[in-house]
């Protein structure tokens, strides 16, 4: 796949008193991701060309993707749908890639959700609200043990501008 | 077209009155942002000054003094030619509680002309590591240890 066309839309970075294993442990497993990302479990085939999911805790495919580029514990680069029917249609597919590197004594940890399509700030309004709670949490719970559970719904401007495009949003 | 900004988000574990604290008290600064002191009575109207290890870096005026929701300062890096000459930047923080969490929201404007590209490339570098390490502080009571020298930030 050629993921030079996606376009950088949102970056967040983010550091943490952890280290670069124990972040992308994190990152890749159904036992912590339930804990700091509302209950959704990641199921992750960590292999070029693997399966990516993330299960809602109703036990649906929430997200689906494939694994593009697998370096543990510093690259992961995957295919990130919602699979909310005509979704990707209609907006084109989204990659998420996370970068996790030593910093002192903390790691740094870079998100950037690109684009295949350009897309509106009310469509993009979703992950740049979403990321900042998820990462948040996810250092709240490596540092502490205890995750913050932020109470999450989707942007109504999102909900709104997916509407006005068609796309049925449950 | 407006100009570009930088807005950074994080959740964290505490109350409106600590967060306010942290982000107005030098004795909390000094661990979570690399050093550095206020300089400022935090009245409206009034100078700011930013001073890490004795030597002032950045300048200002208090804007907005709401505590504990919501406090804005302008802000003119003083150390660098290239970066004085950027001009003033305006920071503005945004608190809000969220059930037992702080929703802390800063957005930092004002990047106008060429100048202010590496000032901009440099605060969006600079600001995750500070508000991670404000966050870690008032969670855990530690600090993060990131030496300036690992933010990537040219000439740091």
């Amino acid at each position: 796949m050629d993921i030079s066309k996606f376009k950088p839309e949102t970056v967040y970075t983010i550091y943490i008193a952890s280290t670069p294993e124990k972040v992308w442990q994190a990152l890749t497993s159904a036992e912590f991701s339930r804990q700091y990302f509302s209950g959704f479990a990641i199921e992750a085939d960590l292999r070029p060309g693997g399966a990516f999911i993330v299960r809602a805790p109703d036990r649906s495919e929430h997200i689906g993707g494939e694994v593009i580029i697998c370096e543990p514990p510093h690259r992961l680069t995957v295919t990130w749908n919602v699979n909310w029917p005509g979704l990707v249609e209609a907006l084109g597919r989204t990659l998420v890639t996370y970068e996790i590197e030593q910093a002192g004594d903390a790691v740094r940890l870079t998100m950037t959700e690109a684009h295949e399509q350009s897309l509106s700030d009310d469509i993009l309004s979703g992950g740049r609200q979403g990321w900042p709670a998820i990462l948040s949490s996810l250092k709240s719970l490596l540092e502490t043990g205890k995750p913050l559970s932020v109470k999450m719904a989707p942007p109504t401007r999102m909900l709104a501008a997916l509407k006005a495009m068609g796309i049925e949003v449950p | 077209m407006s100009s570009p900004e930088f807005v950074y988000v994080t959740y964290i574990e505490t109350t409106p009155d600590a967060l306010w604290r942290a982000l107005t008290d030098s004795t909390f600064s000094r661990q979570y942002w690399f050093g550095t002191e206020f300089r400022t009575d935090w009245k409206i109207g009034s100078p700011f000054a930013l001073v890490m290890d004795g030597k002032t870096t950045d300048v200002g005026e208090i804007l907005e003094f709401d505590p504990p929701r919501r406090l804005s300062y302008t802000f003119q890096h003083v150390l660098d030619d290239e970066l004085r000459n950027a001009g003033a930047t305006t920071v503005v923080f945004m608190l809000e509680q969220h059930g037992k969490f702080v929703k802390l929201t800063l957005v930092h404007q004002g990047f106008v002309g060429a100048a202010a590209v590496k000032l901009l490339d440099g605060v969006s570098k600079g600001w995750p590591a500070i508000l991670s390490s404000l966050k870690s502080l008032l969670e855990t009571g530690t600090a993060l240890a990131i030496p300036t020298s690992a933010l990537g930030i040219e000439g740091l």
